[in-house]
């Protein structure tokens, strides 16, 4: 399920919902992304996304998880729009057989969002606007899966 | 009449999302808005700049049509 909203989400819910009825897989990872504050220099995050092809990209990263690690199924939802610091900004779980494909295809699928997926990041605070872009952390973390 | 959209940054350079366009390619539609406004231009050239046609990430020119999208995709940063 891949999902983009302009509204705020509940993690705890998706969690819940994404666990039910699950008979055969073992394991479940989740990671929630939330809004920092930056001892407030950042009031208010604008996130960016182009409808169709973003969801689509998504998918893409997501299929790739679910060949690598054998995903039973997965969950990403991801906001738009202005997000306030605390609110969570993405969610996603993945479901496989054992824990350490969940694990793994978790941290995968949100390396990747970090700096592959079609999204556009823009912070306000009292200094003014800046667009955030990937840092040399994030093509470090993505690195280790192109091997 | 390819349809134009700015992403990111660039929007925020440019003054405007979405476009109208008429251009035989898509380097000549880059060439173009290069032209009109050297700001955007620079900003279209900088690093890390891709380009969407019909939703599918383009490399190198590729012809448009009356029906054509083009995005410029400044770097991403989702999550």
């Amino acid at each position: 399920m891949i999902r983009l909203t302009d509204q705020a989400f509940d993690p705890g819910v998706l969690l819940s919902d994404f666990c039910r009825d699950r008979t055969e897989t073992g394991a479940v990872a989740s990671f929630v992304g939330l809004a920092r504050a930056e001892l407030g220099t950042a009031a208010i995050l604008e996130l960016e996304a182009y409808p169709g092809f973003t969801e689509g990209e998504i998918n893409r990263i997501a299929q790739e998880a679910v060949d690598r690690f054998s995903l039973d199924d997965f969950a990403v939802v991801h906001r738009v729009g202005k997000i306030a610091p605390g609110e969570s900004i993405v969610f996603v779980a993945t479901a496989a057989t054992h824990r350490r494909a969940a694990f793994e295809a978790c941290d995968f699928l949100m390396d990747y969002l970090k700096s592959r997926a079609p999204f556009w990041k823009k912070e306000t605070g009292p200094a003014g606007a800046r667009w955030i872009e990937p840092k040399p952390q994030d093509h470090a973390d993505i690195a280790r899966w192109e091997t | 009449m390819a349809r134009v959209l700015l992403f990111g940054r660039l929007s925020d350079v440019a003054g405007w999302r979405s476009r109208e366009v008429e251009s035989p390619s898509v380097h000549a539609l880059r060439d173009l808005l290069s032209a009109e406004d050297a700001r955007l231009g620079e900003a279209l050239a900088a690093p890390g700049v891709q380009i969407a046609l019909d939703q599918a990430i383009v490399r190198g020119d590729a012809a448009l049509s009356l029906r054509s999208e083009v995005a410029f995709l400044p770097p991403m940063s989702g999550g």
